[in-house]
């Protein structure tokens, strides 16, 4: 999402969860969030969150730690 | 064919056991869809549209009330009208507006087959020659078949008021985004340097690719049988992959409160991800609420071709570079797949699985979704991959060969691996890729020289898939012989039924014939995830293993009362509890079992899975064709298909979704596809001319099971149900370029497509 | 409508009495008029074998036979293939080798090679696979099934 963070792909960020991360870049990149969650914060549809190699199950609640990764990637169904 | 690392043996995971069900199965007991009769039973047939684009202007109802035998008939004015409400189906998300219009269509129709209406009788003919006597008064609209098309400035819209949506980091053409676009939506994946990759390359290919869409081919329609009940209680007995979904959607587009819907899975005839969607649900509870009577409804052949949801044809353009020591510098590519009449293709997962093997830091990918006038796509076993794998394995193989490498040599140059960062940024897991090259290279087929004759070839290709995880739900209640049944929610498309009871089995040190398994219905079990993405035998299993290991915690307990002892003085070990005090007295589960009354009551355990590394999954094909130059036929002489499944729970089942993949890729490759006529409608609606393969047109096919344990499963098991069909595709193609000296660009790759290819190649050389 | 007819037929070694109308097929009969659901279908314009039956020692797309047709005629579906003791060859070596997976093709197809190895006992692969192509299976590629085939010719 370059056009929107300026170039930028890789940033650190404070937060306990990714809801506040989410909070964090929509104060740094506006027009970020709307990306990601809907008007009553559920996950937009299409839209998944790993963290590291894992998916996470609780989406914006999940909790992060210091060091984790955070990665915004399309949500995958199977057949 | 098993290839095995140094790990502990199982006792039960990794046999060949007899599959529970399979008794039923050969002798034609076990009840599919179409086999409830129920009495009072009406039938109902749905009448659809001829026009591939039209606005509907009025619809007549009242001729096939006067048919004799009819008892009803319903439109989408029956049904309550939808918000936008967006509903998690373990597949691709579904705005439950869109799915109702799909099942009934309220002002437009959107493609040939869309259904109008729908009539319940007292016999199936009899509700066929009633829809004769509907008149719906059409404003026919032209229409778009391709992506290209669609996309063309002035291009007809299937849906006014759609503007091109960016999802992640897709940043949509501003100048396109004048007025509205039949492009749903664009994402965008950009790293690196790719100029200055351009720049560093020795070798640049960039080549286009088209393919047409496929149907998942399953031999048995879409059926359902629905009551809606004077106290507003709905049951629906249907083959679904996916009980809880078809609960979701039917109550979600009856405006009903969910606990109001009980589904009851009937067996299912194959789905492999087309069998996730309603189609039918809707009209046949409504023609129920209006008759008091059960309702069945099954689709014909030529329906299921027309009105379920085969996959997406595409338009691809690839350009990858590479240096002279074979390093992949650059990749670009811009995927574009057909929807259908309705948003959501799987074309982001086919961008992200191309690229899952290699190690890419330089790229810039584009995945735009388009709607066109054809039936809405569905999922179809690893939906999206194929596609892609199509496009980007046939450019890997002319970089190889440009640069005089062996295929999998280059491939294992620019191989991924645990740690390396995908397009979306996200690292992979512990995964086997460089397992199944190396196999694949080292093995007999590889290796071996090619049959005598002329115009043979040899192509080898790689595939990917993520496997998904999701939530399964098991009960295990233990009987007095010591036998456990085990419920769970997911329908049996495939063996999953023994490869999960096999997980419960090894857990409690007892063998899969003393594991009695059920799948229950919606009432019955808790939330269970979809059977499909390659996910029952790992979540369920999980789910099974769950509440084997709370069985055993309340076995460890009562064999602790019964010797007077504390639990933490108890050892389990091959299904038996050991004494730890008195170092000598064992209990088995029967032992244990025939006290049961006296040390508490029975003993029953429920659990659930909801696994967060599923495990993504690399497979591989080698065949060798001959080709007739004359006809362009093309005769498949050998197959060897690879996949990484962890750890087989159940061998000859995963063989089986091996070869299973394999043939449906080589079909997908050499003859199926959506033929539509100048007037939109699809001139192939049948098994007569829509082509898929038989026993004549195959070898057998030689699967190798590669076992990279994934640490999110207890006993290392990866999903196994779809990566197989990824890779065939464009084996097929590399194979025929050596047997002709020519390279297809689309699929299918038919006699008539080989014969065109080779003659215009021949002319250019002249 | 026209009225329905009386049909006296053997099915399963079994004498059998249905009523149907002229235009209703001996697979529609079969399944909704009998409750003889083993026999499925998969296509209903002959291109699938999910019906196959055998129809007087010949194995019929039971889709492409008008029910009244068989009058006087001796069927046998795959509710018929087990004796009431055991399962034919045929059905345990398809369980041993897991050459099914959904299921559905399957009655089809030990009925339909039951039909060959009823005639040709020691039939090689390719004669099986030739007598096999009119049966449709999606989920297993055939591999398997061959192989069950050609076990089931070692037990007859």
């Amino acid at each position: 999402m370059r056009h929107i963070t300026g170039g930028v792909d890789k940033l650190r960020v404070e937060g306990t969860t990714i809801r506040q991360v989410l909070e964090q870049l929509e104060s740094r990149f506006p027009g970020f969030k709307e990306r990601i969650v809907d008007e009553e914060g559920s996950l937009q549809p299409g839209v998944a969150i790993a963290i590291g190699n894992e998916l996470t199950v609780l989406g914006v609640l999940t909790p992060v730690q210091e060091s984790d990764e955070v990665h915004f990637i399309p949500a995958i169904g199977g057949g | 064919m098993t290839t095995t690392e140094n790990r502990p043996q199982f006792k039960v995971v990794g046999t060949r056991p007899v599959r529970h069900d399979g008794l039923e199965k050969v002798t034609g007991k076990a009840k599919y869809g179409a086999d409830v009769i129920l009495p009072g039973m009406l039938y109902g047939k749905v009448l659809r549209s001829p026009h591939p684009h039209a606005r509907i202007k009025a619809i007549d109802t009242s001729g096939a009330l006067k048919v004799p035998g009819v008892m009803a008939v319903v439109t989408s004015k029956d049904l309550p009208i939808q918000s936008d409400k967006m509903v998690e189906l373990g597949e691709a998300h579904a705005n439950m507006k869109q799915v109702a219009e799909n099942c009934l269509a309220s002002d437009k129709v959107l493609y040939k087959g869309h259904a109008v209406a729908a009539v319940a009788a007292t016999s199936p003919h009899i509700a066929e020659e009633a829809l004769e006597a509907i008149k719906v008064d059409y404003e026919v609209l032209p229409f778009v078949l391709s992506v290209d098309d669609a996309m063309k400035p002035g291009a007809p819209l299937l849906h006014e008021s759609m503007v091109t949506k960016a999802i992640l980091g897709g940043k949509p053409d501003p100048a396109k985004q004048v007025g509205k676009s039949n492009v749903s939506s664009e994402m965008r994946w950009v790293g690196g340097n790719l100029e200055q990759a351009w720049r560093d390359s020795a070798v640049i290919v960039e080549r286009e690719f088209y393919t047409k869409p496929v149907h998942q081919g399953y031999i048995e329609p879409h059926v359902t049988t629905v009551i809606w009940n004077p106290d507003g209680r709905i049951t629906v007995w249907t083959s679904t992959q996916h009980t809880f979904g078809v609960r979701q959607q039917t109550a979600a587009i009856l405006q009903v409160p969910e606990g109001m819907v009980k589904v009851v899975p009937m067996e299912i005839g194959g789905g492999f991800g087309g069998k996730i969607n309603v189609y039918l649900e809707p009209a046949a509870a409504m023609l129920s609420k209006k008759t008091g009577h059960p309702v069945k409804m099954v689709m014909t052949r030529k329906e299921v071709f027309e009105a379920s949801g085969p996959t997406s044809g595409s338009h691809n353009k690839i350009k990858i570079g590479a240096t002279k020591d074979g390093k992949i510098t650059g990749w670009q590519a811009w995927f574009a797949f057909e929807a259908g009449a309705y948003p959501g293709s799987p074309v982001a997962m086919g961008a992200m699985c191309s690229s899952a093997p290699y190690v890419i830091e330089n790229f810039d990918i584009s995945a735009l979704d388009i709607v066109v006038n054809k039936p809405k796509v569905a999922a179809y076993r690893a939906p999206g991959s194929p596609i892609g794998a199509y496009a980007i394995e046939s450019v890997l193989d002319e970089i190889a060969e440009k640069l005089g490498m062996d295929p999998m040599d280059f491939r294992l140059k620019n191989a991924s691996k645990e740690g390396t960062r995908q397009i979306t940024g996200a690292p992979l897991g512990k995964i086997g890729n460089t397992e199944v090259m190396t196999q694949v290279k080292n093995h007999p087929h590889y290796k071996s020289p090619l049959p005598p004759g002329k115009n043979i070839g040899r192509g080898v290709a790689m595939g990917y898939w993520f496997n998904i995880g999701m939530q399964s739900s098991a009960v295990i209640n233990v009987n007095p012989d010591g036998t456990i049944s085990l419920v769970t929610g997911s329908v049996d498309i495939g063996g999953t039924r023994a490869a999960v009871a096999m997980q419960a089995a090894e857990i409690l040190g007892i063998r899969a014939e003393d594991v009695i398994p059920t799948v229950a219905d919606t009432d019955s079990i808790g939330w269970t995830g979809v059977t499909g993405g390659s996910r029952t035998a790992f979540s369920t299993g999980i789910a099974a293993i769950n509440a084997a290991e709370e069985v055993k915690r309340q076995l460890i307990a009562r064999a602790a009362l019964m010797w007077e002892v504390k639990p933490e003085d108890v050892e389990f070990k091959d299904g038996l509890c050991i004494n730890k005090k008195s170092g000598k007295d064992t209990l088995s589960i029967k032992q244990i079992v025939a006290k049961m009354m006296m040390t508490g009551g029975y003993i029953t355990a429920s659990a659930t899975s909801n696994p967060k590394m599923p495990g993504a999954a690399f497979g591989a094909m080698i065949v060798d064709v001959k080709v007739d130059p004359e006809t362009g036929k093309v005769d498949v002489l050998r197959v060897t298909a690879f996949q990484d499944a962890g750890k087989a729970a159940h061998p000859s089942y995963v063989e089986g979704q091996i070869q299973g993949g394999g043939v449906q890729g080589i079909g997908w490759a050499l003859n199926e596809e959506y033929y539509h006529t100048k007037d939109g409608v699809m001139a192939n609606s049948s098994w007569l001319d829509y082509r898929m393969p038989t026993t004549l047109d195959l070898p057998m096919i030689d699967p190798v099971i590669v076992e990279v344990p994934n640490p999110g499963h207890p006993f290392g098991l990866r999903g196994v149900g779809e990566v197989g069909i990824c890779a065939p595709m464009a084996a097929v193609r590399n194979a025929v370029y050596r047997a002709t000296g020519t390279r297809m660009y689309q699929l299918p790759m038919n006699p008539g497509v080989i014969v065109s290819a080779m003659a215009a190649q021949k002319a250019a050389k002249k | 409508m026209a009225k329905k007819i009386v049909v006296q037929t053997t099915i399963n070694d079994m004498p059998t009495e249905f009523l149907c109308e002229p235009r209703e097929s001996l697979l529609e009969v079969l399944r909704e008029g009998l409750g003889l659901t083993g026999t499925k279908e998969g296509c209903n314009d002959g291109n699938c074998g999910a019906c196959t039956v055998i129809l007087d020692g010949r194995i019929t797309n039971a889709c492409l036979v008008l029910a009244a047709e068989a009058e006087g005629r001796k069927i046998t579906t795959i509710e018929g293939v087990a004796s009431a003791e055991k399962l034919h060859p045929l059905q345990k070596t398809f369980l041993e080798e897991a050459a099914l997976q959904c299921g559905i093709c399957t009655p089809g197809f030990i009925v339909a090679a039951k039909g060959l190895l009823d005639k040709e006992p020691k039939a090689d692969e390719h004669r099986v696979r030739h007598w096999l192509a009119g049966n449709l299976c999606r989920c297993t590629g055939y591999d398997k099934i061959v192989r069950a085939v050609l076990k089931a010719e070692k037990e007859l």
